[in-house]
């Protein structure tokens, strides 16, 4: 805890990276109508944000993001713990899962949005569907992982099925459901990114392509800029929930 | 000096009880035709060489498997109430649960209020000299810690039979004679039917009225030495009796080809 903090050093190399851009944009080796330097996306992105535009295509694609994220991970879990701990209903549902899990769900946005139209369930819906099976796979692995002695104890003091769901089951897997969880907010960022590029009228992803199209490429930048902060925003998020959820694991 | 307790009805009966494990070819023989019985608030030791097939015993006995032959008599659990508590070697704790959430883990189980499940707990942690370690998770204790916490666990059941697996190896040597005390007065003012797994023979000879020498896998019942020391016993008593000599000695007799077989397989 008290050692040496590199903490500084996680600001050195995108700030570095940013430097070397400025100067070849600015010298020209780089093309700056592909490549505008870093200072002037960020003049854009400040008068996006100013104009409220910015604003705006953040709190559409974070809400499809969140809703789809809440909607495929709550019942991933509960049913991943259940396929952990019940035999039977593995042998049942894993071909389906082992079939389903490596489809890149995009391909079937076509599909979800001739069913569901280009609206906001549309959306919620495939952000939902490609982050289930990765966090159903985590959590089921997560139980199986578990040593037998822990269901041992609960067995041999007095728990039922309910009890070893909730005392064994779900705090066991807790430290692979949120391994889960962490890829599975990657994929929701890009998913969600791609399927606004492909069909939408707000977002990030909308925001990105409408700028390639009209030649906008500051704001294009602008879009990719706020997607990786999201990202990192969202990693923080989840790191913060980690810690609360397992109090019981040892710092290092 | 404690007065003792009259026993609980609480008798253990294991008859012509096998066990077979699949292994990876064909199968493997942990128990072959194990047969005991244990009277109501006895306090029966159990030593054999690892591997034997002791902990699948207590296992058994517990209810956590079945044997794969013969048959066990013991005090079925009642609901809400854990007649039989299993101390486990090894893990022993839930890490996600802290100390007391750990120990009140029967209780909760069991048709006890909230306030009632910490008052239990808070006084078997004491017990066991753990009260100030209450809302620690088990990875903030050693090792012994921890095998304390689960005795604790056991206690506070309040079981009639206590099935212990060696719950002593990993305490070091201090602590283990004063658990030893501690259980000794518990038992004498309960008198609850004890199985107590062990490998060392001074604490089988300390502790109990029987010793069983099991022998190497598959387990069998290979010999049975009646401890006939006084009680209580002190440390002091036990171990200036000339009899705790000559019972170290006939156990070892016992055991010694037993643990030599053990270390050929
Ligand atoms: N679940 C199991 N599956 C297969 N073999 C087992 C299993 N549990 C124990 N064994 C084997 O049975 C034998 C007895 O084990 P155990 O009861 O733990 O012995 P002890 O407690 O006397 O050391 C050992 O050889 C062990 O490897
Ligand atoms: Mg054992």
């Amino acid at each position: 805890m008290n050692g040496p903090s590199y903490r500084w050093l996680a600001v050195i190399s995108p700030l570095g990276l940013l430097l070397v851009w400025e100067i070849l944009s600015r010298t020209g080796v780089a093309d700056p109508r592909f490549f505008p330097p870093p200072s002037t996306i960020i003049r854009t992105l400040a008068d996006m944000v100013r104009s409220g535009e910015l604003p705006f295509h953040i709190g559409v694609s974070l809400r499809r993001i969140l809703i789809g994220f809440v909607l495929g991970s709550v019942p991933a879990v509960l049913l991943g713990l259940a396929m952990g701990l019940a035999r039977p209903l593995r042998a049942l549902l894993m071909p389906i899962v082992a079939a389903i899990y490596p489809i890149p769900k995009i391909a079937i946005y076509p599909l979800i949005i001739f069913y569901l139209g280009i609206g906001e369930a549309s959306k919620v819906t495939i952000v939902a569907l490609s982050i289930f099976f990765l966090v159903l796979l985590n959590t089921m692995a997560g139980v199986l992982g578990l040593d037998r002695a822990y269901f041992n104890i609960a067995r041999a003091y007095g728990a039922g099925a309910r009890s070893i769901f909730t005392t064994v089951a779900m705090p066991g897997a807790m430290p692979q459901i949120f391994t889960g969880l962490k890829l599975a907010m990657g994929f929701a960022l890009i998913v969600i990114v791609g399927a606004e590029l492909l069909g939408s009228d707000a977002g990030i992803g909308f925001l990105i392509w409408r700028s390639y199209q009209i030649f906008a490429i500051e704001a294009m930048y602008v879009g990719l800029l706020v997607t990786a902060m999201l990202g990192w925003l969202a990693t923080i998020a989840l790191d913060w929930l980690e810690r609360l959820a397992m109090p019981w694991r040892p710092t290092n | 000096m404690i007065a003792t307790a009259p026993p609980r009805v609480a008798p253990i009966t294991v008859r012509g009880v096998g066990k077979v494990y699949p292994a990876r070819r064909g199968s493997f023989v942990a128990l072959h035709d194990v047969s005991f019985s244990v009277a109501p608030g006895e306090f029966c030791a159990i030593i054999g060489p690892s591997g034997c097939g002791k902990t699948t015993l207590l296992h058994i006995l517990a209810g956590l498997f079945p044997a794969s032959t013969g048959t066990v008599e013991i005090p079925p659990q009642e609901p809400g109430r854990l007649v039989t508590a299993l101390i486990f070697q090894g893990i022993s704790t839930l890490p996600w649960l802290t100390v007391l959430q750990n120990t009140e883990y029967g209780l909760r189980h069991m048709r006890v209020s909230p306030a009632e499940r910490r008052t239990r707990a808070v006084e078997q942690l004491r017990r066991v000299g753990l009260d100030r370690f209450v809302d620690a998770f088990p990875h903030q204790l050693s090792e012994g810690m921890r095998q304390r916490v689960s005795i604790a666990r056991a206690l506070a059941t309040d079981p009639d039979v206590l099935l212990m697996d060696e719950p002593f190896a990993n305490l070091d040597e201090q602590n283990r004679l004063l658990l030893q005390d501690e259980l000794l007065r518990l038992w004498q003012e309960n008198r609850q039917t004890v199985l107590f797994v062990t490998h060392s023979l001074d604490e089988a000879i300390r502790l109990s009225d029987r010793v069983l020498v099991m022998t190497s896998a598959p387990g069998r019942i290979k010999a049975e030495v009646p401890v006939r020391l006084a009680r209580p016993r002190e440390f002091r008593s036990v171990r200036q009796d000339p009899e705790y000599g000559a019972l170290s000695a006939k156990l070892w007799e016992a055991l010694r080809d037993e643990v030599l077989r053990a270390r050929q397989t």
